[in-house]
């Protein structure tokens, strides 16, 4: 009984059921190039987008969205987050992101924390996000293990990818948690891999051919193989540009190595190398202190000086951004277009800015079939009250594989139950 | 970050200036002398740098107070406004500044930063913001952390900021002495002072102080805990001010001698300066409870709170906050890192502002401090969304004017009216849109930041020869 309740449930948020909706007389941001259509109409039929164009005719027994003086973009998608896994930062008990004193390393997986009903999910929503992903942090060891990508739609199964990358500590986490150098972390590294490599080659001798004093376990091993095979990218924390040049320099080693940086403040000193080993970065557009030893050359040019070296950044939250919201990507994007205006400081065009919270994520990840408004594509539609990217614009409606989504969240609740603060017949509480 | 940190909560008691003359250490040392507890012992050495009359015209103007002006013109004179208006008369000589498309508004005030305290680079040797070694460590200064080598000053600046007061950090119920700052590089602190600021208490409720000493078994480990060792202390200040006041009316009346004067405690003097009313409480407190309980608080012990920073819920008691006058600093949409701020909503400024109480934007953050602009923009959009009609000239008080009240200088800065400070910022668009960024910065009519000119943009030793140095961040 219980298990046929979930599988209707399934079927009645599954995109086969959606049905078909027409936003019309937007202006079309598609994220592809820098292609904007004026009165542009995106068709969605059966979770999937079927049509992009100006002025298209609306299909027979199709929902529209008029979009009339308003913008549409694809779904947003941050490049990191610990969205679903993570509720109250301070509260341990609602924290997944890391374990202090787990045995494990490499092989923490983030999916089973997953939680669908994590209000910042729905807060996110409402800002635009529609797909994260979901990163853990390094808790004891460099390797922080497997992160995840998932869909921020209202319904109970939003795992888009599990495993979907390592993450990795270098630089002064790194050191810190490899126990105090940069060199032990790197040690760390190389004998993870390598034991990696030896599991992979013969599995069932892999424990009697292992030093004494190994420090990995046999499942951490196992979950680091597909990322020196390439199956899996690894996304190396790096900041100062000699690490960064460092972790470039692994593929001589590991040469099938997947390499995503994050952080990357000091990228733009060495933009040309990252460029030419095709290696994505992801990042903020907003760091500009001098805030460690590591992050001395931090700029707000950074992301607008990769970008023109070639370089593919995704602009995503990651552990240490203070005050950063997946809700305000749009916000960092932004910043970025003003730094072009600053004598001597280097920024991004729009569709530039727009496609680091849209292309550049699916793009990084592999998301073949997410991130820009083409027919094919998944149907993850925004339509905003204004320009995307401006601070006093906000979705008006959100669609996820094709399927219109709630605009409310526990904060709109508690905004409409304090508007009116005089006196009632009963205490606030009971306004719901 | 910061929010993180057990450090994170500050209490500021600001020192306040008064027009006293600072008492000399051995005051009293003469028969006939009356001993006093000197209120300016750290005095500014803050001089305004030159700068040439300007008029900017033809700009959109927010006056700060409220006002707009579009076509707007400003006048700078001596390092004043000289005037504000539709057009204002151009002396001989003037530099004058067609800002046809651009915005002039007041320099941006933030009334919660650790800039100095909690400087860059982040590492241990030059985190000085958190006394954490008693729940009350009144005695302490935040000035006296200050490193005049931040780079987060120069960031600052290039965000608008002329003025801001650097708070301790919140592991203590009480925090220590406030300071309110000019966003000026000086070789000491006291370069940097803004001349006759009044000084702050920062006080902090909740999470931070019960979880620091809670977790060394000791009081507080409780919120009830963190009223009651509150009322202790300043059950104790209140003997202390009556001891001071009692030798101050005997020595008057000539039957005191100098050594009949009370032993100073450095924490006393603070405290006692929030009793005679010329300390401002900067009270970190996140819960609409909390600011209750605080505020009956205040009145047992007959002090005034002047401002709840880091208010995530004053949305909920906006109507008391109006009714004590008391003003709210608060982040635009920061919730949910801490249990004590998961009711955090996008509305809370403008239901704050909506209800007739007094808003402010802040930051507590070296990061954020650069675009508080931007966080109001954000928080008059939300309140517009709900149909509040929040113009921009409106929402501009929450930057300067307000943040001004709260810190006891409104009188001299956060708004462009004549005779006030010529803290004035240049922006090359509307400073609510996220394209726009200030192009100049003028403190006290001198200017401090050109977004064109190397030569006045400022660097810190720290940042001199390091990876990236000159770079126009």
């Amino acid at each position: 009984m219980r298990r046929f309740a979930l599988l209707v449930a399934a079927l009645l948020a599954s995109p086969a059921l959606a049905a078909t909706y027409a936003i019309t007389g937007g202006t079309v941001a598609t994220a592809v190039g820098d292609t904007v259509i004026a009165n542009g109409t995106v068709i969605v039929r059966d979770g999937r987008i079927i049509a992009v164009g100006a002025g298209l005719p609306v299909p027979a027994g199709a929902t529209v969205i008029d979009a009339t003086g308003k913008y549409v973009t694809p779904g947003l998608i941050t490049a990191m987050s610990t969205l679903g896994i993570t509720e109250v930062e301070g509260v341990r008990q609602t924290n997944d992101a890391s374990a202090r004193t787990t045995p494990f390393s490499a092989a923490i997986d983030v999916t089973p924390a997953i939680n669908p009903m994590s209000p910042p999910i729905a807060v996110s929503r409402m800002g635009g996000i529609t797909r994260a992903i979901v990163g853990p942090e390094a808790s004891n060891e460099i390797f922080g293990g497997q992160g995840a990508i998932i869909s921020l739609a209202d319904r109970t199964d939003i795992l888009v990818r599990g495993q979907a990358f390592q993450l990795i500590e270098l630089g002064e986490d790194g050191a810190r948690t490899a126990g105090g150098s940069r060199p032990a972390a790197w040690l760390n590294l190389r004998n993870g891999f390598a034991e990696a490599q030896r599991y992979a080659r013969n599995p069932a001798a892999f424990d009697s051919g292992r030093d004494r004093d190994s420090l990995i376990k046999r499942l951490d091993a196992a979950a680091l193989v597909p990322v020196v095979e390439g199956r899996v990218p690894a996304v190396f924390h790096v900041e100062r540009a000699s690490d960064i040049t460092g972790v470039l320099g692994l593929t001589r080693e590991f040469p099938r190595l997947r390499i995503i940086l994050i952080g990357a403040r000091e990228g733009w000193l060495v933009a040309d190398k990252i460029a030419a080993a095709r290696v994505p970065v992801i990042t903020l557009t907003l760091h500009d202190l001098p805030d460690s030893f590591e992050t001395l050359a931090s700029t707000r040019s950074n992301v607008g000086r990769l970008v023109a070296a070639g370089v593919t950044v995704g602009l995503g939250v990651f552990q240490g951004d203070s005050g950063a919201q997946p809700r305000n990507l749009p916000y960092y994007a932004g910043n970025a277009v003003a730094q072009a205006a600053v004598p001597g400081g280097i920024g991004l065009t729009r569709a530039q800015a727009l496609a680091t919270i849209t292309s550049a994520p699916a793009r990084i990840f592999g998301l073949t079939d997410l991130g820009s408004l083409e027919v094919g594509k998944r149907g993850d539609v925004v339509v905003w009250d204004g320009d995307p990217l401006e601070l006093t614009s906000a979705p008006v409606a959100v669609l996820i594989d094709g399927v219109p989504q709630p605009m409310t969240s526990r904060q709109t609740l508690l905004r409409d139950r304090y508007r009116d603060l005089a006196p009632g017949a009963l205490p606030l509480q009971y306004n719901k | 970050m910061m929010r993180f940190l057990p450090l994170a909560g500050l209490l500021l008691v600001a020192g306040c200036a008064t027009t006293d003359k600072p008492q000399p250490a051995t005051a009293g040392t003469k028969p006939g002398d009356i001993v006093s507890v000197p209120l300016d012992p750290f005095p500014s050495t803050y001089r305004a740098y030159a700068g040439v009359t300007t008029v900017i015209q033809n700009a959109t103007v927010y006056d700060g107070t409220g006002k707009k002006f579009a076509p707007g013109a400003v006048r700078l004179e001596n390092g004043k406004v000289a005037e504000i208006g539709a057009s204002v008369a151009i002396p001989a000589g003037a530099t004058v500044i067609d800002a046809q498309g651009k915005y002039v508004t007041p320099g941006v005030i933030d009334i919660h930063s650790h800039l100095g305290d909690y400087p860059s680079p982040g590492v241990e040797a030059v985190s000085d913001g958190n006394e954490a070694t008693s729940p009350s460590r009144a005695e302490v200064w935040a000035e006296h952390s200050v490193w005049p080598q931040d780079a987060g000053f120069a960031r600052a600046l290039a965000g608008g900021v002329t003025t801001f007061h650097v708070l301790p950090g919140s592991a203590n119920l009480f925090g220590g002495r406030g300071v309110t700052l000019k966003t000026v590089y000086g070789r000491t602190a006291q370069e940097m002072k803004f001349p006759q600021a009044p000084y702050s208490l920062k006080m902090a409720c909740g999470e931070n102080p019960k979880r620091v000493y809670g977790s060394r078994n000791q009081l507080p480990a409780t919120r009830m805990g963190n009223i009651a060792y509150d009322r202790q202390t300043w059950s104790d200040a209140v003997i202390y001010k009556r001891k001071w006041d009692d030798y101050t009316r005997r020595a008057k009346a000539g039957t005191a001698k100098p050594t009949d004067a009370p032993r100073r405690e450095i924490a006393g003097d603070t405290l006692m300066g929030v009793l005679n009313g010329q300390i401002l409480v900067e009270n970190h407190c996140y819960r609409a409870d909390e600011m209750a309980n605080v505020i009956d608080m205040s009145h047992e012990f007959g002090y005034k709170v002047t401002a709840f920073h880091h208010a995530v819920e004053s949305y909920k008691i906006a109507d008391l906050l109006a009714k004590e006058g008391i003003c709210s600093a608060m982040w635009a949409d920061w919730y949910g890192f801490k249990m004590e701020s998961y009711d955090g909503i996008r509305e809370n400024i403008a239901l704050v502002d909506h209800a007739g109480a007094c808003a402010i934007v802040h930051s507590d953050d070296a990061n954020g401090i650069q675009r508080l602009n931007q966080e109001a923009a954000k928080a008059m959009a939300a309140g517009n969304r709900m149909g509040f009609g929040i113009t921009p000239e409106r929402a501009w008080t929450w930057l300067s004017l307000n943040p001004a009240k709260g810190l006891g200088i409104a009188d001299r800065t956060g708004s462009l009216e004549p005779g006030k400070m010529a803290d004035v910022v240049l922006w090359n668009g509307n400073p609510f849109s996220v394209y726009s960024r200030p192009e100049k910065v003028w403190i006290d009519g001198a200017v401090m930041y050109d977004w064109a000119d190397a030569k006045r943009r400022p660097m810190a030793d720290f940042e001199l020869g390091q990876p990236g140095a000159g770079d126009p961040k």
